[in-house]
């Protein structure tokens, strides 16, 4: 009885020591560089316009506004949406060989990840908002009128689940209680990577549509979910650790350096996995060849050697090799490029499959062979402002949880 | 398994061995092949009837649906007149920027004499239907009872997985009803109140559309669909959707 007395009495904060606290947190908040409010600024300045963009056009129409139309329904929202969210699921499969797995190197980086796990997923999601016609219905229909068999059920209800797995275990993590918040980090894992392979399979499971039908985009999304991790790890814990003007101490270098690894093997991994896609496509059906002859020779042809291969994978591979995995500046490089050659691959994916027309074989003169696609302002502002809000809420998190410092437990 | 077990399996796979009822099925693919050589006018449609139904015992024995909805268009009659794109538009309200039935012009300047054929697409009301599978919220379905890809627009989240799914292009965002809408072979506007056949049946002056229960032996389409003088087809078979609109010519 008397413990637990103490224990509330512990528990109990003054009303001083409340305002104590919220005014010292103010403090530190404001005390930060100049640089690091500029950027908070700016960031929150871009999320706000592109809202707006958002909002007129959810107010006037989509297909007022965006570039897609009939015959190729899903533009580089859905592409935007499939980068963030395999961003999310990468930091997920990363940071888990630390905290849910032991592996101790990695343990620095899991904070970070954790939360920057959320602002991805959460981003994917507002993007997404933008693109589905009625989200409100989705939420209520989702639950009342499921579809089993569908695969873009699966992947919306395991990632709103993982979403709350993601929540309770940051949660645990700044109440370090680690043994929960690791419970809690395998369940993350594993509805995410069922997630992430669902999202695969929405365009793996289209028999209509030579160029996605196959196993080969729901594994080609795992693969590409572990790249896309460790470049977010890197880049933004190069940023964090910039903006905080700190020095890396021994374990974060180390566990940097350890990512830096993981992440060009899966490049070497990712290069031969589009290298087969590639080639097995040309010589596939009429359907898949037109569509990879348009994307590596035709109007995609830069989307696909310049972004996807030479900024998206050789050119990281490359830096990663001469900075020997220590120095952070080129890794740091290498994952800035890394980020938009993703963008792109997203893109590719995304669009391609969608180009040749529905007739192309019986020689109609209604459609071209191959159909175009070109996003339009809003549909790029919305993307603009979903990088801005995954920059302002990553600033953000520096400042309210200084730095994410995990203690190794 | 011993080499005299091997030898006697090997046997049953020599022709002499293929059973009648094989005989006959592979017989009739023939003749249907056959019947698209003979048609001339067809550029690459190569596919065969049997291809496009769930199965080839259903061609012959079973139909899923009572009344199993089914539409034939006999192309080589199509003149383009549009009649039934505008009866369409009237009867179930579809907006300019949108179509439930279209009629395409095929080309080929290098085919011998006729250079050109129109051919009207509709939603196929497939037996696999791809749009079915990925709707999320059970939105679109296949009535249990006639077969057809209906709409609860009410469910529609408009994800537009379907309108991407679709083989046929047969689906488009409607923003008055806010849901994807297709043909329904005009069930709420016509076939529910009692109508027979659909609005672009009804006006076609050549008769091209034919409508009808495919199950039926006295329907018409049966009679198309099962006859083996005339090459029948349908569209994209290799998507393995297995479609319920048929195509032959006059």
């Amino acid at each position: 009885m008397e413990k637990k007395n103490n224990s509330s009495a512990e528990g109990i904060i003054s009303k001083e020591e409340f305002t104590q606290n919220w005014l010292q947190f103010l403090k530190e908040f404001l005390s930060g560089s100049k640089g690091f409010y500029i950027l908070l600024l700016l960031s929150g300045l871009i999320v706000l316009i592109s809202t707006m963009f958002g909002v007129n056009a959810m107010y006037v129409g989509y297909s007022h506004v965006y570039g897609t139309y009939r015959e190729i329904p899903w533009g580089i929202l859905i592409s935007g949406y499939v980068f963030f969210v395999v961003i999310s699921t990468g930091l997920t499969i990363i940071s888990s060989i630390g905290h849910v797995f032991g592996v101790k190197s990695l343990i620095p980086i899991g904070k970070r990840s954790v939360y920057l796990s959320i602002v991805t997923l959460f981003t994917g999601f507002m993007v997404i908002f933008f693109d589905i016609e009625n989200p409100f219905r989705m939420a209520i229909w989702n639950v009342l009128s499921p579809n089993l068999t569908s695969n873009i059920w699966w992947m919306g209800t395991l990632y709103s689940i993982s979403l709350i797995f993601l929540t309770f275990e940051f949660l645990l993590i700044l109440l370090r209680k680690y043994r929960y918040a690791m419970i809690f980090g395998l369940l993350t894992l594993i509805s995410k990577v069922l997630a992430i392979s669902n999202l695969g399979a929405v365009f793996g499971m289209l028999y209509g549509r030579d160029f996605w039908y196959g196993p080969f985009i729901p594994i080609y999304l795992v693969a590409s979910a572990i790249s896309s991790g460790c470049t977010a790890i890197i880049f933004f814990t190069y940023l964090g650790y910039r903006i905080r003007n700190e020095r890396f101490d021994k374990p974060m270098e180390l566990a940097l350096h350890v990512v830096g690894k993981l992440w060009a093997l899966s490049l070497a991994i990712l290069i031969f996995m589009v290298f087969w896609n590639i080639m097995t496509g040309l010589v596939g059906s009429e359907a898949q060849r037109l569509a990879i002859r348009e994307w590596i020779f035709g109007k995609y042809a830069a989307n696909f050697w310049f972004f996807e291969i030479f900024l998206g994978l050789i050119t990281p591979f490359f830096l990663l090799f001469v900075s020997k995995f220590r120095n952070f500046n080129q890794m740091f490089a290498a994952s800035l490029l890394s980020f938009i050659g993703i963008f792109f691959m997203r893109v590719d994916v995304v669009v391609i499959g969608q180009i040749v027309s529905h007739f192309f074989e019986y020689k109609v003169t209604d459609f071209p062979v191959i159909l175009t696609y070109k996003p339009t302002l809003h549909e790029i502002m919305i993307i603009i402002g979903a990088c801005a809000f995954c920059i302002f809420s990553f600033l953000i998190g520096e400042k309210v949880f200084k730095g994410h410092h995990t203690e190794i437990h | 398994m011993n080499w005299k077990e091997f030898f006697k399996n090997l046997r049953t796979e020599e022709q002499g061995c293929v059973p009648d009822e094989t005989k006959r099925e592979f017989l009739k693919i023939g003749l249907i092949i056959t019947g698209v050589a003979a048609g001339g006018s067809l550029l690459n449609v190569v596919s065969v009837v049997a291809e496009g139904l769930a199965t080839s015992e259903e061609l012959h024995k079973e139909y899923p649906y009572k009344p199993h909805y089914s539409m034939v268009f006999i192309v080589d009659r199509c003149i383009n007149c549009q009649l039934c794109v505008e009866a369409c538009r009237e009867t179930n309200n579809v907006p300019e920027y949108g179509w439930r039935t279209k009629i395409l012009e095929r080309v080929d300047t290098k085919a011998v004499d006729q250079q050109s054929q129109f051919m009207p697409i509709l939603c196929n009301h497939c037996n696999n239907p791809p749009c079915v599978r990925v709707c999320p919220t059970k939105a679109t379905y296949k009535d249990k009872q006639t077969g057809i890809i209906k709409m609860t627009d009410f469910k529609c989240i408009g994800c537009k997985a379907c309108m991407v799914s679709c083989p046929y292009d047969a689906r488009y965002y409607n923003e008055e009803k806010r849901a994807v809408d297709k043909c329904d072979f005009c069930w709420e506007s016509r076939l529910s109140k009692g109508m027979e056949i659909p609005a672009c049946v009804e006006v076609c002056p050549t008769e091209l559309r034919i409508f009808g229960d495919l199950s039926d032996p006295n329907s018409e389409v049966y009679k198309i669909v099962h006859q083996m003088g005339k090459a029948v087809w349908v569209l994209k078979p290799e998507t393995g959707a297995k479609p319920n609109v048929f195509y032959t010519i006059g």
